[in-house]
């Protein structure tokens, strides 16, 4: 580092040393695997709630529903189809491993198999979600 | 649970399983993973890609809850992803609340939360009977 000021953490160790923490491909489907997870969760909370709202009867249940005919809902419900997908796929990778230690050691090659499947799904998904906002 | 489960356990955690409750939690969310890997996406799928978002509304959900195996598969995947999502967020809290008293109470909340919605969701698919709704074309 050739700055003058260096930023400790409560632990003594620089805080940009920690954010130059390298675990690679692990690291962020750890990371990805935890906040898509919060993400789904979230929405799984409000999917109850809404779906509750049928008990009130078609007026109370239809007028809400403007929260998921807008377009940024739209939006939303990619963003909410890419935890969706990536939670499972990296799920049933972490699964695989445990039934399967051997295949620990090849944890790169099956982030990468995960993300090969996960793209053209993706895509094909967020093109039917997508597809209303351009009726 | 066998041996091989609990070593499982220790290979991801990196530390054996603290009690069988924990371990059969380890298990569970394996399990239901699974499951939700077929019941979620395919919700998702159906959802969307053959029924429509923009075409759901209160006469398609009771259209679609006159199937009583429709509202057995909504209340499955609602009891799996639930429980796999509230268990996961214990988890987390043991990862960043330290104090044991605190965690106890985080827990506590999660439970009831996890209570009251679980309860709310099963009680509207198990209960649905539409009222009355007159089509707008009928009148």
């Amino acid at each position: 580092m050739t700055g003058s000021r260096t930023v400790y953490g409560s632990r003594g160790r620089p805080v940009l040393a920690g954010l130059r923490y390298r675990g690679r491909q692990g690291m962020w489907a750890w990371l990805l695997h935890r906040t898509t997870g919060l993400g789904i969760l979230l929405f799984l909370l409000l999917h109850i709630f809404d779906i509750f709202l049928l008990g009130f009867g078609p007026d109370v249940f239809n007028q809400l529903l403007f929260i998921y005919s807008a377009w940024w809902a739209r939006l939303l419900e990619v963003f909410l189809l890419f935890g969706v997908l990536f939670h499972a796929l990296n799920g049933l990778r972490l699964i695989i491993q445990d039934f399967w230690p051997g295949l620990w050691r090849y944890e790169r090659q099956m982030i990468l198999a995960e993300a090969a499947v996960f793209v053209p799904v993706f895509l094909w998904g967020a093109y039917i979600f997508l597809l209303p906002l351009f009726d | 649970m066998s041996n091989q489960a609990i070593q499982a356990f220790g290979r991801r955690r990196g530390r054996p399983p603290s009690s069988n409750f924990e371990l059969y939690s380890w298990f569970f969310m394996r399990i239901s993973g699974v499951v939700l890997l077929g019941l979620a996406v395919f919700h998702l799928f159906w959802m969307h890609a053959v029924i429509g978002v923009e075409e759901i509304d209160f006469n398609v959900v009771a259209q679609r809850w006159t199937n009583p195996l429709w509202r057995l598969y909504d209340l499955f995947l609602l009891a799996f992803a639930l429980t796999h999502g509230m268990n996961g967020l214990r988890i987390i809290v043991d990862d960043y609340v330290h104090k044991a008293g605190w965690a106890t109470a985080v827990k506590a909340a999660l439970f009831v939360i996890y209570a009251a919605f679980l309860g709310m969701g099963a009680y509207i698919i198990v209960t649905f009977t539409p009222v009355a709704s007159t089509p707008a074309a009928a009148l």
